[in-house]
């Protein structure tokens, strides 16, 4: 295997890769992991090219101890990230939890069995008050971009930030440039421990307790606590992003968020082609969760659907968003092959295109195209 | 009866001794009376303090009665979850080679909720230190069994005592430890008594020495007294410790150099120690 | 009257004591009883007597920090009633 890391390469490369270059080039420096496919090849990808550039991979005993490690070493100041599928992420919840009230700059990656993990990613998963940033990248292009905003936005709000991608974020290789993105400055690391105040009456403290050390200003878990959701609220102002498209006189907005919204656009676009009002909003962000782009692409349109590959979770902040303005329909729904990874028979335009004009002839209450029973297991 | 002066220092008079450990902002906490923690939590301090470690030193804390130390600790502290610290101590070592790093953490974190952490930290052979306050209950609830309590032992949810058919046995977390190649040094010290505090505090000194060394994953169990816990007057705690959790968790040093040491051996030599603590002490002084 | 030597001393940050009595049967002289006068958390804490070596046994044992431990450059002489 020749050098990956050095300098901006266009190759074509798994999206695996490419997270693992693209969150090298943003300055990750530690990654601990647990197979579990289709993560997997993150891992494995970590594993060869952090050495390269002095860093560490580890392969962690269980998710509990890859997420343990990955706090450790954000606590030092580096830049450090973590992952699995949702079900390895399920066994992090209480760390994700914590490690958000401490406030580590913490990337998590979820490369994800469906899109049923939204709840999991989007309500948190663990106790507590608090939120994950959630970026969903829609082909390898837009994740080596959206890896590296994560550990940028991470550094800048003191907030783990999670990318969501599935199988097919996974592995489907595509020609990517891996370069650093400059997104600006983020504040210094005046946190972090080195030891080196150890002794010195000035030792600092990494809590997620809301406890500050004595002599130092108290803080209170209640002021910290408070303090934490007006941070959110802010990057609920400042972060949110979307894009959309057609939807100016769409009278069907569709919408889909990461690798199916990737068909979803695809099918719209067909159908634009032939004449059909018909918009698509794509959530790049599934927390903040673009409820003002969906409730303007929404005004006046006959029926709002939305594509998930899941019994619908999404569907949800999308009702909340549009508050009545129209129906709001799911359109996706189960769907995975005997591999159980999620890539089954609906992830196909010519479907989505068959749902989405159901929906946009027949309205809310559009009986959908039937899917065959898809019994076949993988082995 | 006559009462001297103790409240003016001396003035013909050197000081052997201090309040408090330089490590703590102030000596001041709201542990129960009787609480062998601030006596492990000193041996500790203190050493790396005599080591001069002071400038280098990372500890990651775990949950229980001794996390309230992490406000008045002089230490750069990282707080895990509960039974967590292994894996974040590693994350740190990993990312500074250079520091010192060290966990605190009772019975009930490591052993119950964290066994596989600190088993799978000692197997890797990270050069950290993780140092265990055993009282073989949880504490900080009040008095629950925990996995190191031992078989007869009252707690809240044992009331008749541990019965090894009904609750299980105690893990010997130390001789467990012992048992991984990547565990260099491994040791179980007791606060119970001056002596055994000495004794301690030499261990948490060659623990801290290996890991300088970088020879691998060093290991100082130490038990606690917590009457508390127990449901004993604190000055019952020493003996009930030395008697009950000490003829399980029997003192001693578990692997030095990679050597095993067997219960047999270490039993005879606190045999030995005890004998010569004692002679010292009459002749006046253990801070050699 | 006769006279005991003492080779240290102590100092006892009585506020800090939690009155928990473990330098009590700690001390190898025997030189430390339990006072009666209470502490603001009321507490008793302990009462020094001659004879103190200055061993240090009290404060390894104290968990809370209340004893300083001096010795003497010349060991002291305490009259007591014979």
């Amino acid at each position: 295997m020749t050098t990956t890391v050095a300098g901006p390469t266009r190759r074509l490369m798994e999206g695996s890769e490419a997270i693992a270059l693209a969150s090298i080039a943003a300055g990750c420096r530690f990654f601990a992991g647990y197979p579990m496919t289709p993560f997997t090849e993150v891992l494995e990808h970590f594993a060869r090219c952090l050495p390269e550039v002095g860093g560490t991979c580890i392969n962690a005993e269980s998710e509990l101890e890859a997420v343990g490690m990955t706090w450790g070493a954000l606590a030092t100041g580096a830049r450090a990230a973590t992952g699995s599928t949702g079900q390895g992420l399920s066994l992090m919840q209480e760390s994700f939890a914590e490690i958000s009230l401490a406030e580590l700059p913490l990337v998590i990656f979820n490369l994800a069995r469906n899109q049923g993990d939204y709840f999991q990613a989007t309500r948190g998963g663990g106790h507590g008050d608090y939120r994950h940033v959630v970026l969903a990248p829609l082909d390898i292009t837009e994740t080596v971009e959206l890896t590296q905003l994560a550990f940028h936005l991470a550094d800048q709000w003191r907030n783990p930030v999670l990318v969501y991608g599935d199988y097919l974020t996974a592995h489907v290789q595509e020609s990517v440039t891996i370069e650093p993105i400059n997104f600006g400055s983020v504040p210094a690391k005046d946190w972090a421990v080195d030891g080196s105040r150890t002794g010195t009456g000035d030792a600092r403290l990494l809590s997620p307790l809301g406890i500050a050390k004595v002599g130092t200003e108290p803080v209170g878990i209640e002021a910290h606590l408070r303090r934490m959701t007006a941070k959110q609220a802010e990057i609920q102002r400042r972060e949110t992003r979307v894009e959309t498209g057609f939807v100016d006189d769409a009278e069907t907005v569709v919408v889909a968020f990461g690798s199916p919204a990737r068909f979803v656009r695809a099918a719209v676009r067909e159908l634009r082609a032939t004449g059909e009002r018909i918009g698509y909003v794509r959530p790049i962000t599934l927390w903040p969760f673009p409820s003002d782009a969906v409730a303007a692409a929404a005004d006046g349109v006959r029926t709002v659907a939305t594509f998930e590959l899941c019994a619908g979770q999404m569907i949800d902040d999308v009702r909340l968003a549009v508050l009545g303005r129209a129906p709001v329909v799911g359109i996706g729904g189960i769907s995975t092959d005997g591999s159980g990874f999620g890539v089954g028979q609906l992830l196909d335009v010519e479907r989505v295109r068959e749902r989405i004009l159901a929906v946009h002839r027949g309205g809310p209450d559009a009986e959908l195209p039937a899917l065959p029973d898809n019994e076949r297991a993988l082995w | 009866m006559v009462t001297i002066d103790t409240e003016h220092p001396p003035s013909n008079a050197r000081q052997v001794g201090a309040l408090k450990p330089d490590l703590l902002i102030t000596g001041e906490h709201h542990l129960c009376p009787g609480c062998g923690e601030p006596l492990a939590l000193r041996c500790l301090l203190d050493t790396i303090t005599e080591l001069e470690l002071t400038a280098q030193t990372i500890g990651v804390m775990g949950i229980g009665c001794y996390t309230a130390f992490s406000m008045t600790l002089d230490v750069d502290l990282v707080q895990a979850l509960h039974g967590r610290a292994p894996s974040v101590a590693t994350g740190v070592k990993r990312m500074r080679p250079d520091a010192t790093v060290f966990t605190l953490q009772g019975d009930g974190d490591m052993v119950n909720e964290g066994l596989q952490e600190v088993l799978h930290t000692a197997a890797r052979g990270e050069a950290v230190t993780c140092v265990l306050l055993n009282n073989g209950v949880f504490g900080e609830t009040g008095g629950h069994m925990t996995a190191t309590t031992v078989l007869g032992q009252r707690t809240k949810n044992t009331l008749e005592g541990r019965d090894a058919a009904y609750h299980g046995y105690p893990i010997l977390i130390g001789d467990l430890l012992a048992r991984l190649e990547g565990a260099t040094y491994v040791a179980r010290g007791s606060v119970h008594n001056a002596g055994a505090v000495a004794r301690t505090k030499k261990m948490v000194r060659r623990a801290l020495e290996c890991q300088e060394r970088r020879e691998g994953f060093s290991f100082v169990e130490i038990l606690t007294m917590c009457p508390t816990g127990w449901f004993i007057p604190t000055g019952e705690g020493p003996g009930y410790l030395h008697d009950t959790l000490g003829e399980v968790h029997v003192m001693g040093e578990l692997k030095v150099d990679g050597r095993i040491r067997t219960t047999e051996e270490l039993h005879a030599e606190n045999v030995a120690r005890q004998r010569d603590v004692e002679a010292r002490l009459a002749a006046g002084g253990l801070d050699d | 009257m006769s006279t005991i030597t003492s080779r240290g001393t102590i100092t006892i940050d009585v506020e800090a004591c939690k009155g928990c009595e473990l330098c009590i049967t700690a001390c190898p002289p025997q030189v430390l009883s339990m006072g009666t006068a209470l502490n603001q958390a009321g507490f008793h804490s302990p009462l020094l007597h001659p004879g103190c070596t200055g061993c240090a046994a009290c404060l390894f044992v104290c968990p809370d920090f209340c004893f300083e431990v001096f010795r003497f450059e010349q060991p002291m002489a305490t009259a007591v009633p014979a």
